[in-house]
């Protein structure tokens, strides 16, 4: 119930005054809620709770996360592998 | 798939496992509080990475498993009913009640249907206009956004035959409660990444400086694990209470405020009793008086049933991360996913589950 699952926004539409959209996930379409991520746009990736998104996924901050784990392991690799004491 | 195949990427997190043996230099216990990540955690067998210093418990962030025994008996009492269409999520239909689950009440003629979303249960009362159609809202507070605006979506429609029988928990009291018990062994925690895309992380700093734990915010794929492992470990390792986030890509300190919104004009804070922990003080949401009408506690008579739990399940230890699953005699035999003792053996998210299907009993003490 907690998973959540990231889905791209299809397409958006109103139905019974609620923000719907179709959201795209891995190639299965799903309709959500979009109420809960105004600033959402097709195109942007969102995360799904029981036919809720309640968050629209930040591709800056995934890309900051992603390089800078990148950056930790070049330096490691560049430095070689840690010499334990003896 | 964008967003969760680079966070399976196994070198990446081989790396971060690397760093989190060359940072542990002495022993922690860490807690992940939701079900989610204890499945994930399993399923990719993070824990057996870990260093040797590092314990991870499983929380009580699995919403079917503390469920309260009497809330699942009254849920059954008013699914029998002729004139009630009962709509859950799936999980909620094997848990077993006092005597029995959903699934045989349905097998007994009850209309007992699985929704994925609240809003499949609106359109199903508006179909069945002559039908109570009655919502199982359970959850934490990543269902209560949709919960709540099932009761605005209901109002605004004038729909008079929906109700939902509400059971809702919320994380931070349940850390006060684990916390402040005398066989606390957690030292540190992974806080739940999607309770904290709806609520933010703003309600953790006082919890961890006041117990001296790191509260690290953290996601659900292998890597968004392991990173929130090693951000834990480190703070550990140098004495810092601090709250940081691992799950940036979808949190943000304030959480998202028009779900907040909508919770606060559904819901009130409440007493709440969790299934095999006991009451915690002002741990659930109860609906708000000026939407009684939707509440099915109150539309159907189910006062007063006395609920017995199995003598021999230990979900409440369990889900306060006092034991492991495979600790339970019962475990495996008969305890199994298909004739569930306890919920823990049953949900998606229940620690039970996890370790059953993917059969980690090799695990040590």
């Amino acid at each position: 119930m907690c998973l959540g699952i990231p889905g791209k926004i299809n397409s958006i539409y109103e139905s019974d005054g609620l923000r719907m959209g179709k959201i795209d996930f891995g190639g299965v379409q799903r309709e959500a809620c979009l109420d809960y991520v105004p600033e959402a746009e097709i195109g942007d990736y969102v995360v799904v709770h029981v036919g809720f998104a309640i968050s629209r996924l930040s591709e800056e901050e995934a890309q900051e996360t992603l390089s800078l784990i990148r950056e930790i392991m070049d330096i490691e690799e560049e430095l070689g592998p840690e010499v334990e004491n003896t | 798939m964008k967003y969760i195949s680079e966070y399976r990427d196994a070198d990446l997190v081989k790396k971060v496992i690397a760093d989190i043996h060359s940072t542990a230099t002495r022993d922690w216990v860490l807690m992940e509080i939701c079900g989610g990540q204890t499945h994930a955690i399993v399923r990719h067998g993070l824990g057996q990475l870990l260093p040797a210093q590092i314990e991870l418990v499983h929380g009580p962030g699995c919403p079917v498993c503390v469920t309260p025994l009497e809330l699942i008996d009254k849920a059954l009492a008013i699914a029998a009913r002729p004139e009630v269409i009962f709509t859950s999520y799936g999980d909620m239909l094997r848990v077993p009640g006092s005597q029995r689950d959903l699934f045989s009440i349905r097998a007994e003629g009850g209309d007992v249907r699985v929704v994925y979303s609240p809003l499949d249960a609106i359109k199903i009362a508006r179909e069945n206009p002559e039908k109570q159609v009655v919502f199982f809202a359970i959850g934490f507070e990543t269902t209560a956004p949709a919960n709540a605006m099932s009761v605005v979506q209901a109002a605004s429609l004038g729909l008079e035959n929906f109700s939902l029988l509400v059971s809702h928990v919320r994380v931070p009291p349940a850390m006060h409660a684990i916390l402040n018990s005398p066989h606390n062994r957690v030292q540190g925690f992974l806080a739940a990444g999607h309770v904290c895309a709806v609520m933010g992380y703003w309600e953790y700093p006082p919890i961890a400086q006041t117990y001296k734990v790191p509260i690290v915010v953290t996601g659900f794929e292998p890597l968004d694990i392991a990173r929130g492992i090693l951000e834990t470990v480190k703070l550990l390792e140098v004495d810092r209470y601090e709250v940081t986030n691992a799950y940036s890509r979808a949190v943000t300190r304030a959480g998202n405020q028009a779900a907040q919104q909508v919770i606060d004009r559904v819901f009130e804070p409440c007493d709440r009793k969790w299934r095999g922990i006991g009451m915690i003080p002002e741990s659930g949401w109860r609906l708000r008086p000026e939407y009684a009408r939707f509440d099915a506690e109150q539309l159907f008579d189910v006062e007063a049933i006395q609920a017995e739990e199995s003598p021999l399940c230990i979900a409440g230890e369990i889900l306060q991360g006092l034991k492991k699953p495979h600790h339970c005699e019962a475990f495996g035999n008969p305890c199994t996913p298909e004739n569930p003792l306890g919920a823990t053996m049953v949900s998606t998210e229940g620690a039970c589950a996890a370790y059953y299907r993917y059969g980690r009993l090799e695990h040590p003490a």
